[in-house]
């Protein structure tokens, strides 16, 4: 293999983890910050794809359809946290489970009545559709490399917001303990919406800023549940730097993994996952 | 584990007793669709048992898998690869080799996990049972994604007579019952003894467990293997019903059904999955026949009994007996709470140390909001 | 939309049923195990739509007997299928089932058919051994094999004038029995096979296998996916920027059912399939009419192998005069169809497997159309059954 492949195949596994952070990093928010156990995580990021592909057949612009979505995952987000899930707060957090598991029927029912079950594409905007030549016979699309800014973005300011502002602190105290916050004479009930419905918002994104290179189509959000909580867990939960640097060792492991060892490249990032826990059993950057 | 108000007793009971007796009105209430009821009933039964096997990890414990249905897999599949092609494999002999096989794989996952804790033992669970799941689906000797028959039904075999067989569906209905209800009986009576004590404290408070002197890890990987090779005792009674296995048969997806079957019944009731497995499964068979939106109706009666009955099933109605005890001796002076596994006699030195971690985060989290 | 079309059955069916009692005939019940949720659920409905489609054409009462439909959704869940398939056999006792799409849970209900000697008729799982080594006398496929599919691409490829081709794949049965034959096929034409790519199942990041193809460049790449994972990859290979010098071949479900979500990426792939959008028959031409008018929608395979399934009942039952209860004459009534099919004549081979022409077909403006016969009356080897 010579060494352009070698980069290649390496930026690859990094787009990849950065697509993969992209993927969960509304999990991040809502289950490594807020330790809630959110089944409906790929329901949520499927709604949001619909929701960018039946928006922009309606408008004609990704950008704006997105724009137009974000508001109702804000609203989505608001009223699961409101009306379910801030009642389960003082039970076994099992019962999140089974509150999870439900939403995800509710919501690929719902896709299913609203927008049918074909297989559909999000066209990508035109000034990002063109693509850079690596090599004599192969390009690399713009709009992924858009993608790959796009989640740096993310993880940067979710780094930010999180780890060095006043609201991060409190969103990390709350989380861990929510009677101190309380004592502060903060309204943990508002801080906690707020975080989820970020959460939402942010998973509902990554669907919609994905669609054009993942397509659109029934289950799909079924698929990507297990690998998002393996990302937010195998960096160490809690921690956005942990979380990011998590993805893109998975991005690498499984695309590697798929070039040398083909055979088990379905099992190379859970072997990776069960390595790192029995290793370091809080995670590794914890 | 305290013993069950006489209530509950009673309806466990008398649902025992009319399960039994399914095969006899069964005709007259199902017609030509009895055949069908049977293999169905029979067929929740067995996830009964995964379900309460799962129940003594999550509920008891509070060691949360989501690798159980990777055992009943394991055992299938063994059941699958052991039986030999034209003949009947004696159960004698199969049965002990595909109990063995899952317990050697929950004893050897289990001894890989059991440090871990809380959040990171269910990922890790999680990690296992997509590898064995990913080992059975892309590899090729046992039958690859699209699964492995097993063309004749194990029977029991004593020198040259058949002593029962598998291919009888009232023979399998009423081994399958028997099991459940020994596996049950079996379960409570380890509840009871010191040993169930130790778990119910690992699930209170893993640090006094150690600080009173037992080592937590072995009652752990103790529980992991027990609840393993019954759940493998399930996979040989699911492999023998259809004498079909598919790699679905051991995804993470199974698992979390099982899951969800033990929280909708009540966590560390043992009783509770059962009835949340009848719950689930029969709900499911009814609202898939009225419409092509089942999984709406399902969903929100999932999050109706999340919101409206804590504790689920069982909760519910030891709450109710609860109730009416009161009601009839209002100076007992015990509580009706919720129905919470009973405080284990261990428990003395109220002291909660929140280290740093998710898991104890979680628990810490728990015990102040 | 399937409901309106289920709810519309069962007054048909009704009215139907009404006017069939004065001859004291009840209706033939038709155990239907589709998917209705999930992933597969469109082929789910295609197959449903084309299928009563069919029994409507033939005047909604074949034989005599209206057709009451029982319908269960598999879920494509394989270990819920041997008990999805007794509830239609022993809990609705029907007199016939059509499933599935998923091979996994076309196994599971193939069990319990051979078993309870059910007659059961595979509107499309394509996995060989259903007609092969598990063939049975009371098992059907209206579909294909997946050998069928793929092996006259081999010796399309060939001709065309590709040496060195590689396969691209999921990790799984119907993606491995493709490339399998496919490979034989162009082994057989002189070409080799140069690497087999795989990836789990269902993975849709393929950013290292195109890397990798545009490493190796072969002459071409033959790929299978099928649906959301199809229109991933074709687009994906497009905008790698492959598909100028590498064209893209496939067994047909690469392009079938997914070609408006892939648009201008599919442009020129060419594929080999028991059927093409184009294909000039009359009767393809009035069904796919028909179908768009009824349905809103193009007909895809699946469309058409439901309804090919539909004719095949409808003409057993008129052979047999509407009389279920003589087994073997229904069996053997449903063995001599032929079945004039939007994808042209087709027939029963002893493997109760369609012998049937193969097309090449060409994405030209979002469309599958009609290159040639990559291999006519094309029966499957049925390597292993005992019927042969």
């Amino acid at each position: 293999m010579d060494l352009s492949i070698f980069l290649i195949q390496t930026m690859n596994g990094v787009q990849y983890g950065l697509l993969l952070f992209l993927i969960a990093s509304g999990l991040t928010l809502i289950f490594g910050i807020m330790h809630i156990i959110n089944l409906a995580h790929g329901a949520l990021y499927m709604i949001g794809a619909y929701l960018a592909w039946w928006l922009t057949s309606q408008v004609g612009n990704l950008f704006l359809a997105i724009v137009l979505a974000l508001p109702v995952t804000v609203a989505i987000g608001i009223v699961i946290e409101r009306f379910l899930i801030q009642t389960l707060y003082k039970r076994d957090h099992l019962d999140q489970v089974l509150l999870t598991f439900g939403l995800i029927l509710v919501f690929d029912s719902l896709q299913s009545m609203t927008w049918g079950n074909d297989v559909h594409s999000v066209p990508m905007p035109e000034i990002l559709s063109g693509s850079i030549a690596l090599t004599d016979t192969l390009q690399y699309p713009v709009y992924r490399l858009f993608v790959s800014v796009v989640c740096a973005l993310i993880a940067l300011s979710m780094y930010l917001v999180i780890q060095r502002t006043r609201l991060g602190m409190i969103i990390r105290a709350g989380a861990s303990n929510r009677e101190m916050v309380q004592g502060l004479g903060l309204n943990i009930r508002n801080i906690y919406t707020l975080v989820f419905a970020a959460g939402t918002a942010l998973t509902a994104f990554a669907g919609m800023i994905a669609a054009p290179i993942s397509s659109v189509y029934p289950g799909m959000g079924s698929q990507i549940l297990i690998i998002c909580f393996v990302v937010v867990v195998i960096g160490g939960v809690g921690s956005i730097k942990g979380a990011f640097l998590g993805a893109l060792l998975v991005g690498l492991t499984a695309t590697w993994g798929q070039i040398l060892v083909p055979e088990f490249s379905g099992v190379v990032v859970y072997a990776l996952m069960a390595a790192v826990l029995l290793w370091k059993p809080r995670g590794l950057f914890a | 584990m305290r013993s069950l108000p006489t209530p509950i007793r009673a309806l466990l009971l008398t649902l025992t007793v009319l399960a039994a007796l399914f095969p006899l009105y069964g005709p007259l209430v199902a017609g030509d669709a009895y055949d069908f009821y049977l293999q169905k009933v029979t067929g929740i039964l067995i996830l009964c048992i995964l379900a309460v096997s799962l129940d003594l990890l999550v509920g008891v414990t509070g060691m949360v898998s989501v690798a159980h249905a990777a055992f009943l897999g394991i055992a299938g599949y063994t059941l699958a690869l052991y039986a030999p092609e034209y003949e009947a494999a004696n159960i004698l002999t199969a049965l002990p080799v595909s109990l063995a096989a899952a317990a050697l794989a929950s004893l050897v996952i289990g001894l890989l996990i059991i440090r871990t804790g809380g959040i990171f033992f269910i990922m890790a669970t999680i990690a296992f049972s997509q590898m064995i799941y990913y080992l059975f689906h892309d590899a090729d000797f046992a039958g690859g994604s699209d699964g492995i028959y097993i063309m004749v039904r194990p029977a029991l075999i004593v020198g040259d007579t058949e002593i029962l067989t598998f291919d009888n569906p009232h023979t399998l209905f009423y081994v399958t019952l028997g099991s459940l209800v020994g596996i049950y009986l079996l379960l409570r009576a380890m509840l009871r003894a010191p040993f169930g004590r130790v778990l119910a404290g690992i699930k209170e408070n893993e640090n006094r467990v150690q600080a009173l002197g037992y080592n937590p890890v072995v009652y752990k990987l103790a529980a992991f293997v027990i609840a393993g090779t019954l759940a493998g005792y399930a996979g040989f009674l699911t492999a023998s019903q259809y004498g079909y296995m598919n790699p679905a048969q051991l995804s993470w997806t199974l698992s979390a059904h099982a899951l969800i079957m033990v929280i909708m019944g009540g966590l560390g009731t043992l009783f509770g999955p059962i009835l949340g497995a009848f719950a689930l499964e029969g709900l499911h068979y009814v609202f898939a026949s009225w419409t092509s939106h089942w999984e709406l109706l399902l969903g929100l009666v999932a999050i109706g009994i999340v919101l409206l009955l804590p504790g689920g099933i069982a909760g519910l109605l030891l709450r109710l007996c609860a109730r009416s005890a009161k009601a009839a001796a209002p100076d007992t002076g015990e509580p009706a709470g919720t129905p919470a596994p009973p405080r284990p006699v261990l428990a003395r030195t109220p002291t909660t140390t929140a280290t740093g971690g998710g898991a104890l985060k979680m628990a810490a989290n728990k015990e102040k909001s | 939309m399937l409901k309106t079309i289920l709810k519309g059955a069962a007054v048909g069916a009704a009215v139907v049923g009404f006017m069939a009692s004065a001859q004291a005939a009840d209706p033939v019940k038709v155990g239907v195990m589709l998917p209705y949720t999930g992933t597969y659920a469109a082929l789910g409905e295609a197959i449903t739509n084309g299928m009563k489609m069919a029994i409507e054409d033939a005047g909604g009462t074949p034989g005599g007997r209206a057709i009451e439909y029982v319908v269960v959704d598999d879920e494509s869940e394989p270990g819920k299928a041997p008990a999805n398939m007794e509830k239609l056999v022993s809990g609705a006792n029907v007199d016939m089932v059509v499933g599935t799409v998923h091979s996994g849970v076309a196994m599971g209900m193939l069990k319990v058919a051979r078993e309870k000697d059910a007659i059961l008729l595979i509107p499309n799982a394509g996995f060989n051994a259903a007609t092969g080594p598990l063939c049975a006398p009371n098992v059907f496929r209206t579909s294909f094999t997946s050998w069928q599919t793929a092996y006259p691409m081999g010796k399309a490829a060939a001709h065309r004038g590709y040496k060195k081709v590689a396969t691209i794949t999921w990790k799984y049965g119907f993606g491995e029995e493709s490339v399998e034959a496919f490979k034989e096929g162009f082994e057989a034409a002189g070409g080799e096979v140069v690497e087999e790519i795989t990836l789990p199942f269902p993975d849709v990041e393929f950013q290292a296998q195109l890397t990798r193809l545009a490493q190796i460049k072969p002459d071409a790449v033959f790929a299978f996916f099928a649906g959301g994972g199809a229109v991933k990859f074709v687009k994906d290979y497009a905008a790698a920027g492959l598909s100028k010098d590498i064209p893209l071949i496939g067994s047909g479900f690469l392009t079938d059912g997914t070609l408006a979500a892939q648009g201008a990426a599919a442009e020129g792939i060419m594929t080999t399939l028991h059927y093409a959008d184009t294909l000039d028959n009359p009767t393809n031409r009035k069904f796919r009419e028909a179908y768009k008018a009824e349905f809103g929608k193009d007909a895809d395979i699946y469309a058409v192998q439901g309804y090919d399934t539909g004719l095949v009942i409808a003409a057993a039952l008129e052979a047999t005069k509407g009389d279920t209860s003589d087994r073997q004459a229904l069996l053997a009534a449903i063995r001599g169809v032929t079945v004039n099919s939007p994808r042209g004549r087709w027939t029963f081979s002893p493997a109760q497997n369609p012998v049937q022409d193969i097309y090449l077909r060409q994405v030209k403006d979002g469309r599958n159309v009609m290159v040639g016969v990559a291999a006519e009356k094309l029966a499957d080897p049925a390597r292993g059954c005992k019927m042969m």
